[in-house]
């Protein structure tokens, strides 16, 4: 049984409409990626999954439906969002970044044990614990993101463009710290990209959307190897 | 401190402060001993507080903040009269906690009110501090008023984070204006002018910057107290327009005040 479904979900902004009836799924310690071009509908997919904006359809996590229901209820369930821009709390230090991630908890010792976890992951986030966030760089503010999310202890892990205008070695840590932590504690992932190349790489189901409808699904592997993809998302 | 929590300028702060302050008195009236009243009165300033996010802010919350200021102002002009239409515009005495007889420290006498209110308003602000500071609510309410987007995403009930905030911020209005009320008498309009000298230290300290508010404050009475003793036609009478000509000059020349970052936000 998929771990998150969308059934012909829909949403808009304004009079705009922007998903015409999305159908995907993420299996339960799985990758899926949704890839698309600036403007097909990614950020609002991942919105729409966790109750940031009016939806139409339905969306189904482990078996029961949390459209309708607040973010902050269905962040409980589960699902962490490390939305697009990163949304840091800039003014706050990294260590307060990450104990607002685990805002919610009650289990005092996983926590901590979960601080050491990331900080393991991403030793820079440790040197920068008192540091303002604000103060951080593109790359590494993407880690605190990536980071604040795992300290919810998700079940899905939801990632907007974590790749967005960083240098290739950065992007390379972060994927691999989501790599690690999907074979090490089965967290599913939802990984939305416009770097179709490593998000392929990466992910074991893929969705390409064009204006807010899926275009094209399948295996990975099998779309890295489509003519149409490789031409116009992998570019060579 | 307050504006961190809920990062509205709440013009009513004053007349929720007296309001209370009102409260305390009519227990006090009704014979209860002093910090008995006291407590209670903080109790009902919080739940007041709540109350009135809850029921006027709210409705308002998305609004742009010139629209929030307006029903504070309106607020205000409320508080300010149903307090007027309940108590009367007479001023009423009101007691001090603490002893008469004036402390002496080597050759200068201070009054006990004074060195009292002074103590019980570090005490609150160390309290608050270390709310901000240390308890996981403190830190989920300064992060519901930087980013009540992101704080959603990890599950903090922004709405509720706000009222928590005006509970607190009635409640420290409360503690003032039983300490001030010794003082200036009780009337509906006795926070009038503690809110000018309130808010000119914030603005001269930055209103980012609780610390810089409290030096704001010392800044603001000294520097009002010279000009009223040396330059002649100032005098007594004219030293609430120092603090108020404070305001406008730091908002000329400097908005963000001496200690406060400006707020940059990006598009």
């Amino acid at each position: 049984m998929p771990l998150l479904e969308a059934v012909r979900l829909e949403a808009q902004y304004g009079w705009t409409k922007v998903l015409h009836g999305l159908d995907f799924t993420v299996d339960e310690g799985g990758i899926t990626t949704i890839l698309g071009a600036n403007g097909a509908g990614k950020t609002t997919t991942l919105r729409a999954v966790c109750g940031m904006l009016r939806t139409g359809g339905e969306i189904l996590f482990d078996g029961r439906r949390i459209d309708g229901k607040a973010t902050e209820a269905i962040v409980r369930l589960g699902i962490a969002h490390a939305p697009e821009g990163r949304g840091t709390f800039v003014g706050l230090t990294v260590e307060e970044n990450l104990r607002l991630g685990a805002y919610g908890r009650r289990d005092r010792s996983g926590v901590a044990r979960d601080f050491e976890r990331v900080y393991q992951l991403f030793p820079v986030l440790a040197q920068r614990r008192r540091q303002a966030a604000g103060t951080l760089s593109g790359g590494e503010q993407q880690m605190l993101a990536v980071a604040r999310a795992l300290m919810l202890r998700p079940r899905l892990l939801l990632l907007d463009e974590p790749s967005l205008g960083l240098a290739p070695l950065v992007v390379r840590e972060i994927f691999r710290a989501v790599r690690t932590i999907n074979r090490e504690e089965r967290v599913s992932v939802l990984l939305v990209e416009q770097n179709a190349s490593i998000a392929l790489s990466l992910a074991d189901h893929a969705y390409l959307i064009e204006t807010g409808r899926v275009v094209m699904s399948g295996r990975a592997d099998e779309l890295r190897e489509n003519e149409a993809i490789r031409r116009s998302y992998l570019g060579y | 401190m307050i504006y961190q929590a809920t990062d509205v300028v709440n013009f009513a702060q004053g007349e929720m402060a007296m309001f209370s302050t009102y409260l305390a008195w009519s227990m006090l009236n009704a014979g209860l001993p002093y910090w008995v009243a006291f407590f209670a009165t903080l109790a009902v300033a919080f739940v007041g507080g709540l109350l009135l996010e809850r029921v006027v802010i709210r409705p308002v919350e998305s609004a742009p903040v010139l629209a929030i200021v307006i029903v504070c102002i309106g607020l205000l002009v409320i508080l300010n009269s149903v307090a007027g239409f309940l108590y009367s515009y007479i001023q009423k005495p009101f007691p001090s906690p603490f002893p008469e007889k004036p402390i002496r420290v080597g050759n200068i006498y201070f009054g006990a009110h004074d060195l009292g209110a002074i103590a019980v308003t570090l005490v609150v602000l160390v309290l608050l501090y270390l709310f901000f500071r240390y308890t996981t609510l403190g830190l989920a309410m300064r992060a519901a008023a930087q980013n009540p987007a992101s704080s959603r995403l990890v599950g903090i009930r922004v709405g509720w984070m706000l009222a928590l905030g005006w509970g607190l911020a009635a409640m420290v209005g409360a503690v003032a204006g039983m300490m001030i009320a010794p003082v200036v008498f009780l009337d509906p309009n006795m926070m009038a002018g503690i809110l000018i000298y309130a808010f000119a230290s914030a603005t001269l300290g930055g209103f980012t910057s609780p610390g810089g508010a409290v030096l704001g404050g010392f800044l603001v009475g000294v520097t009002e107290n010279l000009v009223g003793t040396y330059v002649k036609f100032i005098g007594t009478e004219l030293k609430l327009t120092v603090a108020l000509a404070m305001i406008l000059i730091v908002l000329l020349v400097k908005p963000s005040g001496l200690f406060g970052r400006a707020i940059v936000h990006r598009v």
